[in-house]
């Protein structure tokens, strides 16, 4: 078929977080230029599991970029080359006939990996958990218009909420820092009059628990903003090094 | 939501504000070192250049400010230390393939080997200068201690004009990202500033680099005596 293309797949497999794991060449034929990357990784399984080897785990569950579930990193990078996409977005048109792509999973000490592509990211849950929210009573939703915000603090609080928990950042920074996924969900509540009840005690806990998860601490280099699918600004980050210092001098 | 958090100087943003205003004040005194130094652009026989010395060697807010900047050299170099180690654990296996110039410059991925540049280079500096000046004050011989003609026997040799040139080139570097990441971590962030703040750390960098240079290459090429 015209346009198709043959690739070769170098794959890390590992069987558990206790085993070492290694990279494995599989070819792959025929593959649609409008594939998905996850589709050409089904199509790889079902030749394994025909064969009767063991397919390869990886992650993934809403296929339109915004579950966050697909980590893979795609010749050195998070979900590939294209900016601003999830693995599943990431099209086979992105690369040419006879490509070598070397796919692995995301590499932290507090992400360890469960089997193969899979990681473990209930890290990022256990900082959630402690002060991703805000403690309120639930009943009616109130007025809109009860409590006025500033556009600009809306639109911020917003674009911050758009982080899909999918790790990319934690993924590529050199120092496996999560400060671009925790500054999201700090600045998402702090920029909001419902969040800055809880504001100081929230960026407290929320930073004791990255640091005690093992997540590296940030240098700054920017490498988290240009992978992130979301487009997460760095101001996320200036702006809970501003809280995290108030709310210690209070 | 009570508060379960640590000191504020033991978590990660607590370090990292203390790398960043060490690092800040370590600029500070480029500053001035750079301006005295510059004297020596004069061309007047390091006339004004060893008054400047002087007025160095003597001023006592000036030996205070010494021992600040020694212990704040100290604490930036520990900590980014620290840090280094820490950053390391957080990735126990490696990637075999990662593309680090598709998301960030080489130079902000390097500043602990800039940073240890650095400070070799700053151990040769200090041997050729600083350890005179001292053996000088406390020998009671620094009023004759003439530090611009120990500058023109330094550069005549082509080796430490290499060594400096060196040691500036990872100056410069270690600015270029040091300067803005530096307002980053203070919480200096905003759209409307973001420029001025890229811009003149990017001109500092390589403006106070650039006359620093020019001084051991003056003077190996003869045109200051
Ligand atoms: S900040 Fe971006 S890269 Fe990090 S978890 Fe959120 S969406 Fe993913
Ligand atoms: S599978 Fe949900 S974001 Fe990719």
């Amino acid at each position: 078929m015209s346009g198709h293309m043959n690739l070769t797949l170098k794959i890390w497999r590992q069987k558990s977080d206790k085993e070492k794991g290694k990279l494995v060449t599989y070819p792959v034929q025929n593959i649609s230029p409008d594939m998905s990357f996850l589709e050409m990784f089904d199509v790889l399984n079902e030749q394994l599991i025909t064969k009767g080897d063991e397919p390869i785990a990886f992650d993934h569950d809403c296929r339109e970029g915004i579950c966050g579930m697909c980590s893979m990193y795609i010749n050195g990078r998070p979900h590939g080359p294209k900016r601003g996409v999830t693995t599943c977005q990431l099209h086979m048109r992105s690369f040419k006939d006879g490509d070598t792509i070397v796919v692995e999973p995301w590499r932290a000490a507090a992400f360890p990996v469960i089997k193969d592509l899979t990681v473990d990211r209930s890290a990022f849950d256990r900082v959630i958990a402690k002060g991703g929210f805000i403690s309120v009573n639930t009943g009616n939703a109130q007025d809109a218009n009860n409590i006025p915000i500033p556009k600009t603090d809306a639109d911020a609080a917003f674009e911050a909420a758009a982080c899909i928990g999918c790790g990319a950042c934690v993924a590529t920074c050199k120092n496996s820092s999560a400060m671009l996924f925790v500054s999201a969900k700090v600045s998402q509540l702090a920029l909001l009059p419902q969040g800055r009840v809880e504001a100081t005690a929230r960026v407290k806990n929320m930073v004791a628990q990255m640091d005690e998860e093992g997540f590296g601490n940030c240098s700054n280099t920017g490498a988290c903003e240009v992978e992130c699918p979301k487009g997460i600004s760095l101001e996320n980050i200036a702006l809970m090094n501003r809280e995290f210092f108030v709310a210690n001098i209070k | 939501m009570s508060n379960t958090s640590t000191k504020f100087i033991q978590s990660s943003l607590g370090k990292k504000l203390l790398m960043g205003l060490t690092g800040l004040f370590l600029i500070s005194f480029l500053i001035v070192h750079c301006l005295l130094n510059s004297f020596i652009f004069l061309n007047d026989g390091g006339i004004l250049f060893n008054e400047g010395a002087q007025f160095m060697a003597n001023n006592p807010i000036i030996r205070i400010m010494e021992i600040v900047l020694f212990f704040g050299l100290i604490a930036h170099a520990l900590q980014a230390l620290v840090l280094t180690l820490q950053n390391n654990k957080a990735r126990p296996v490696k990637y075999t393939v990662k593309d680090g110039k598709a998301n960030s410059k080489w130079y902000s991925r390097s500043m602990g080997i800039l940073g240890s540049l650095l400070l070799l280079f700053l151990v040769v500096h200090l041997s050729h200068f600083w350890i005179d000046t001292k053996a000088a004050q406390f020998d009671g011989t620094i009023a004759e201690h003439n530090t611009y003609l120990e500058m023109i026997e330094v550069f005549h040799n082509p080796i430490n004009v290499a060594v400096y040139l060196l040691g500036i080139l990872a100056l410069a570097y270690h600015l270029l990202h040091g300067f803005p990441s530096a307002f980053q971590t203070m919480g200096w962030n905003h759209p409307k500033y973001n420029g001025l703040i890229k811009k003149t750390g990017t001109l500092f960098s390589i403006i106070v680099p650039l006359i620093f240079a020019a001084m051991p290459v003056a003077i190996f090429l003869g045109w200051i005596k």
